[in-house]
């Protein structure tokens, strides 16, 4: 008893270091990827960032609470508009326009939500489906505040660029809107988890895995749903604005129906109801065609796509933070039969 | 004194099916009543009425007088009632600690710990696996930790939905004697529906007989246990 308890600290304790080096590697790593890459590549990182935050969300709805959503990418447009028309026909500063954007996403995220009392499943997924379809349908219809299919460009002033503190110290306004977007995103990354490990995260998890023990043990189900809903999408909305100080501006075909495919791709091949598996999908749906041998990118590439998704799919169900995972299951397994016998001894 | 728990009347159902027809019962602080009664007559569907579950239910329900009918499920827990619902109902995905810190939902104090350790010495399995998923747990760990995790709200009154549902005989009799301790030494009162009636007559205090949404007949647990008809059909003797 007491040997085994002290090999389990040990054990922990090289775990913690583990940890610890893990996030010192990864947070150099984040931080010196845009100085080691081109303004495209970089500007390609940011919208890695965007989408993260956007499956953050997504995740925790769908991983975590177990609602379906299809239709994302409408709360990422939201997002992603509110910033465009607020900065350039109203003037508003960036960081303000970001936080109303998130705000709006907020509100018509508990909106949809609320049938999510009522109906769930296949059902709930048809009805983000339908504001999927219906969002870029309306921002073409106004095309006369929206710009339609040709979009809001940002000029001059309107654009999140580097501010002089930071041009003095090398970094371009593409680096510069990748740190923004990095910090935002880990501020976020580091909330949800925070939520998820917590009591409102064990409340959630109960609720997708069985309602009524949820019920039951006084959890106010139809809150949670709904708020779930409402953060999922500000979360999105926070990506969508950022999306568009990335590109100087936005347009209706970057908000449509394939985007809110798209993340709900990440969070699945990153692996669903994990942590980091969102930031993983999200990279390799932006980065994924750049990998593919030059003949088979461009019109091709959604084929190969969809058949690597399948594969992946058969292989890994749980993703592919569920695939490390287990691999890293096996692995320490091994070690710590191989450790055996010196503790014995 | 007023009862903890008492029914009067209650008429519900699902939509056009009606499933409770007009039953009355009472729990008194610290009983254990038992309410027997074959599939379908109306046991889990009488439960739910207790606890809110039941959105088409009529009559009354009143907690130490309190008429909650109406309440939502988590008003009602907050009012000391905990359900153990049938099938268990842990929530697989959460290790067994985290079940148990979820039964203390409703619960805003700092014994939580302290608590989550006492169930683990009532129930050594538990603190055994204190770190596995409840998924990979058998039925009657499953059951325990169930139990354990509606204690952990400190409940006056402990709805049990069959408990010995797909649980070796062995197995049932340790959980029903668990439940007697329990209700010993903690002073829960306890309303159990089972189908076992053998065994449950043998924790009750007092019990009723539950037929197609009715109580066709009620008494102390010796009482039910001479009673000609009940032995004919509950008892198997």
């Amino acid at each position: 008893m007491t040997s085994g308890d002290g090999s389990v600290s040990a054990r922990n304790v090289r775990a913690r270091v583990f940890k610890i080096v893990g996030f010192l590697v990864l947070a150099v790593a984040l931080y010196e990827l845009p100085l080691q890459y081109d303004r495209s590549t970089v500007t390609k990182f940011t919208t890695v960032l965007c989408y993260a935050l956007a499956a953050l969300g997504l995740n925790l709805l769908t991983g975590f609470n177990g609602q379906i959503s299809v239709g994302h990418g409408a709360f990422f447009g939201i997002g992603a508009y509110s910033a465009a028309l607020l900065v350039s026909q109203r003037g508003w500063p960036a960081w303000a326009t970001i936080v109303l954007g998130a705000v709006l996403a907020f509100v018509v995220g508990l909106i949809v939500g609320l049938p999510a009392l009522r109906i769930r499943g296949v059902y709930l997924a048809l009805v983000t489906l339908a504001l999927a379809t219906l969002f870029p349908a309306v921002i073409v219809r106004y095309s006369d505040v929206t710009g339609g299919t040709q979009g809001i460009t940002l000029e001059g002033k309107q654009r999140l660029n580097s501010p002089q503190f930071a041009r003095d110290a090398g970094i371009t306004n593409s680096q510069w809107r990748y740190y923004i977007a990095l910090v935002v995103a880990v501020v976020a990354f580091i909330l949800v988890r925070n939520v998820v490990k917590s009591r409102v995260g064990r409340a959630l998890i109960a609720i997708r895995d069985n309602e009524t023990p949820a019920e039951v043990l006084g959890i106010n189900v139809g809150v949670y749903k709904v708020l779930t809903f409402g953060i999922s999408a500000m979360l999105a909305g926070v990506g969508g604005a950022l999306f568009t100080f990335n590109n100087d501006g936005v347009a209706a075909d970057v908000v449509d129906i394939q985007l809110s495919i798209i993340l709900l791709v990440a969070v699945v091949i990153g692996g669903v109801a994990t942590f980091a598996g969102p930031a993983i999908g999200a990279f390799l749906v932006v980065f994924l065609e750049s990998f593919f041998p030059e003949n088979l990118r461009g019109k091709a590439a959604p084929v190969v796509f969809g058949i690597l998704l399948i594969l992946l799919m058969m292989a890994a169900p749980g993703g592919i933070l569920g695939l490390v995972k287990q691999q890293w299951a096996k692995l320490a397994q091994r070690f710590s039969r191989a450790d055996q016998p010196s503790h014995v001894a | 004194m007023s009862a903890l728990l008492e029914a009067i009347d209650l008429v519900g159902g699902y939509g056009p099916v009606r499933v409770l027809h007009g039953l009355s019962f009472d729990v008194q602080p610290g009983e254990v009543v038992v309410i027997l009664g074959a599939n379908g007559a109306g046991k889990t569907t009488t439960l739910r009425a207790l606890s809110g579950l039941l959105d088409d239910v009529k009559g009354s329900v009143k907690i130490e007088g309190e008429d909650v009918l109406g309440l939502r499920p988590d008003q009602i827990v907050r009012l000391g009632v905990a359900h153990v619902p049938q099938g268990r109902g842990t929530i697989t995905d959460l290790t067994v600690e985290e079940n148990l810190r979820l039964g203390a939902y409703v619960r805003r104090d700092a014994d939580v710990q302290q608590d989550i350790e006492h169930w683990y010495s009532v129930f050594p399995r538990l603190g055994e696996r204190r770190e596995q998923p409840a998924g990979s747990m058998s039925g009657g760990e499953q059951q325990m930790l169930a139990i354990a995790r509606a204690l952990m709200s400190k409940p006056k009154l402990v709805l049990l939905d069959e408990p010995s549902l797909g649980l070796a005989p062995l197995v049932t009799r340790e959980l029903f004697t668990r439940l007697g301790e329990i209700n010993r030494t903690t002073g829960t009162a306890m309303l159990v529906v089972e189908q076992n009636a053998n065994l449950a007559l043998e924790l009750a205090h007092r019990g009723y007989v539950l037929e197609t949404g009715q109580i066709v007949a009620g008494g102390s647990a010796s009482e039910l246990k001479s009673d000609e008809t009940v032995r004919k059909a509950y008892l198997g003797y």
